[in-house]
């Protein structure tokens, strides 16, 4: 967050949210990292007078901030789209106790799928859940309807959801600060027949879900953020969220009504708004669903008919897709080697998935930087749903297999992975006799989302010394009787382990213990690297399948091995780029040539 | 203040690119400009390919750049500056840095990096600024401000004036570094001047 005067700053969206949490008075905010979400938090942990914490999952992160809107503050729970699908148990009943003070769900969706394993719509959720949804179309906006969804939660007794998308969390703007309201303590009240959902109670809080939301309706339709701006009436554009910017770029003359609420919908003001217009068109990333609600009113419009409902939009597929002869003539691309995410050098993960790479197993995969061991060369993941699931599915795999499968499967999940979801697939795997492996990469952080702690870290999220839970204690807790801890840096010694855990008849875990490279104490370290003997070097290419990027392979022109003394047959070198490397010794314990050397001091 | 303008930046997760385009953002809104920047984080920063859009004008809407709107680009690296060529245009402004980034394909034997790879841009009449930025960098005494010697070779190409970048950078980065970032702006903005 920058100053650009007194008033005005440079802010992302998530920063804007953040902002926009402490203007509003929240008192309590809990999430679980998740890109594009992150940064509310880790903005928000900054200003005083709100708590806030990292949750083990989103499902404790929402309840969390249950609890504390049923004490009358406003709360806050932040979170990825998939990770509401975690959180959604709690979320479809806490629309029926409604709130005491201000209860809002961030959730960032990633459509195009920068860094998530689906593109699911949430604004399905709002419907399904009966819950209002607000979708601001820029950072500015989206500190302001935060502020509005905390009131409309205490004026219609409702969580509310904001949506946003990456386009919004992840786009810097000009954000005016605006005045900060006074957070009211908390306090326990009792009102067992609003907040116990026994059936009986649930049944008249229902009833009271149907009246909220039509009140939720008609307000709809007055409301400012629900606008019509006037244009065009050849073609009139219904739009909510980030594709409101591209429509007002497409077609910056025509008639638009933007829907700053996304549901309910004012159905008033759509038939308004459509009578006005000629063509009418809806324009929204991802699932038709402003269109189905509008056709279902018996409103005539296009959407996604021509309007792609994949992947993101932007302001040349919106104008592309409505005046197909409006397509300019572009450059083609020009064919280049890829350039794929990989593993940082001296990344622990890597000796893992080298050695699971030479092993003949199913590797259950898990979400984090571990997955990229998918990649070449190491290729060394066979499947990956979604948090947790590692677990499960490699027990499922076994069982389906039957009694030969126990040296075929490993499941590899990280430390918050394992915490936020894995725990209860090995309980499952322990209970119900599996015979598989897991292995946990305990890397002490919350890596790929950009080092975030943990329950396992020691650390809370403001970075103070925190109860630290023991992997190995919790492992031996539910039942397992083989557990093993590796330094994934010594990949043969790591190998050795691997095997015998593997060929245990029993279910086993390996952890797996080494420090993200990343972490602001290893950044800080001063690394000795290490260099390459290249007069040792055989060309064994041993070190190169470890696809670390610190290490590059050279082909010798014809003759050239000969030349400079090699055997003729010998096909080329490798390198180590000692700026690049970060000290973890893998390849040296790979090389058998003594052709990779640790340096005394870089 | 007048015009609008669409800055692609390019390169590989960790060259500093975020810093840049940073500059080159606050130095827009310094100069009268309504800005928008959009960027990538998560799975796209690990040491693979990234971008990050930044767009300026009287009023800013949508925060993509259109696909053959990119007046200018920023490359961080070689190669990265071809492989958005269906962003640019006949007359973009290509301001590269001539340093080679071997991806993985490359470094395992599998594939070979591509020759004269910036002909692909000059074929297409795009005008290409090839910056040696470790250089220039190495030259100010501190070799981590090539991402500043880039924003300094970009910089005479928009209608910002060099006192603006200059405010920036002190307001921007902490004292131990200013005067060498300020060398190698100013180092960066001869190479196009």
């Amino acid at each position: 967050m920058t100053k650009q005067n007194d008033n005005a700053h440079w802010m992302s969206g998530n920063e804007a949210i953040a902002l926009g949490a402490y203007e509003a008075g929240v008192k309590v905010a809990s999430g679980y990292p998740g890109t594009p979400s992150t940064e509310i938090m880790e903005n928000l942990c900054h200003y005083d007078g709100v708590y806030t914490e990292w949750a083990p999952n989103e499902k404790v992160g929402l309840e969390v901030a249950i609890g504390a809107s049923f004490a009358g503050v406003r709360a806050l729970a932040t979170m990825k789209h998939v990770g509401l699908n975690v959180a959604a148990d709690p979320l479809f009943t806490a629309s029926y106790t409604g709130v005491n003070g201000g209860l809002v769900l961030v959730c960032a969706d990633d459509p195009e799928m920068h860094s998530s394993q689906n593109e699911q719509d949430n604004r399905n959720y709002a419907f399904a859940a009966k819950m209002p949804m607000l979708e601001p179309s820029e950072p500015m906006e989206a500190k302001e309807m935060l502020k509005t969804a905390f009131e409309l939660s205490e004026d219609l007794d409702t969580p509310v959801m904001l949506r946003i998308t990456t386009r919004i969390a992840h786009v810097k703007g000009v954000v005016e600060q605006g005045e900060k309201k006074k957070a009211l303590p908390g306090e326990i009240s009792k009102n067992p027949s609003k907040l116990v959902m026994l059936p009986g109670m649930a049944r008249q809080r229902r009833v009271y879900v149907e009246e909220r939301m039509n009140r939720c309706k008609e307000l709809a339709e007055t409301a400012a953020f629900n606008r019509i701006e006037e244009g065009d009436t050849k073609r009139g554009f219904i739009t909510s969220g980030v594709s409101y910017l591209y429509v007002k770029e497409a077609f910056p003359d025509a008639a638009v009504l933007k829907l700053g609420m996304c549901w309910p919908l004012p159905e008033k003001k759509i038939r308004e708004f459509a009578a006005m217009v000629d063509e009418l068109y809806v324009v929204e990333e991802l699932d038709p669903f402003l269109e189905t609600h509008i056709k279902a009113l018996g409103i005539d419009c296009r959407g996604k008919e021509c309007i792609p409902n994949q992947g993101e939009l932007n302001t040349s597929i919106v104008r592309n897709s409505i005046d197909p002869d409006s397509k300019a003539e572009l450059f083609e691309e020009v064919a280049l080697p890829m350039r794929p995410p990989n593993m940082c050098a001296g990344c622990p993960h890597r000796g893992i998935f080298f050695n699971l790479s030479r092993m003949k197993v199913f590797v259950s995969g898990d979400i984090g930087c571990y997955t990229l061991g998918f990649l070449p060369p190491l290729s060394a993941m066979d499947s990956c749903v979604c948090m947790g699931a590692s677990v499960s599915i490699a027990h499922g795999i076994a069982k389906a297999v039957g009694e030969d499968a126990h040296d075929k499967v490993v499941s590899v999940i990280g430390d918050s992975t394992f915490i936020h979801s894995g725990i209860t697939g090995l309980i499952n795997s322990v209970y119900n006799e599996s015979a598989s492996t897991l292995i946990i990469l305990d890397n002490r952080i919350t890596a790929m989302t950009g080092q975030q702690q943990n329950p396992a870290s020691g650390y809370n999220m403001k970075g103070e010394a925190a109860s630290q839970l023991d992997l190995e204690a919790l492992c031996r807790a539910v039942g397992v009787k083989h557990v093993y801890k590796v330094n994934p840096h010594e990949v043969p010694e790591t190998r050795k382990v691997l095997k015998e855990a593997v060929d245990q008849k029993e279910m086993s875990v390996v952890i797996s213990e080494a420090p993200c490279v990343l972490l602001p104490e290893m950044k800080e370290r001063k690394p000795v690297s290490y260099f390459t003997n290249q007069e040792n070097c055989v060309g064994c290419m041993s070190c190169i399948r470890l696809g670390c990027p610190a290490i590059s392979w050279t082909t010798f022109a014809e003759g050239e091995a000969e030349e400079r003394g090699y055997r003729k047959k010998q096909k080329g070198i490798s390198k180590i780029d000692e700026i690049l490397c970060n000290d973890c010794g893998q390849c040296a314990s790979l090389c058998k040539f003594n052709a990779i050397t640790r340096k005394e001091e870089k | 203040m007048e015009g609008a303008g669409n800055i692609l930046f390019s390169g590989v997760g960790g060259q500093g690119i975020l810093l840049a385009s940073e500059i080159t953002a606050y130095s827009l809104l310094a100069a009268g400009y309504d800005a928008k920047k959009s960027e990538v984080h998560g799975m796209a920063q690990r040491g693979g390919s990234v971008t990050a859009q930044l767009r300026y004008g009287k009023k800013v809407y949508s925060p993509l750049i259109e696909p053959g709107q990119a007046d200018i680009q920023v490359a961080f690296e070689m190669m990265e500056a071809v492989r958005y060529l269906p962003y640019l245009h006949k007359g973009s402004k290509v301001i590269v840095n001539t340093q080679k980034i071997l991806p993985p394909a490359v470094a395992t034997g599998q594939a070979e990096y591509p020759a004269d790879v910036l002909d692909n841009l000059i074929e297409r009449e795009i005008v290409v600024v090839p910056v040696n930025a470790f250089d220039l960098a190495r030259e100010v005494g501190e070799v981590r401000t090539a991402n500043v010697v880039m924003v300094g070779a970009m910089s005479p190409f928009l209608p910002v004036n060099p006192d603006v970048y200059e405010d920036i950078i002190r307001a921007r980065v902490p004292e131990k570094f200013r005067d060498a970032n300020l060398r190698a702006f100013e180092a960066g903005r001869r190479v196009s001047e």
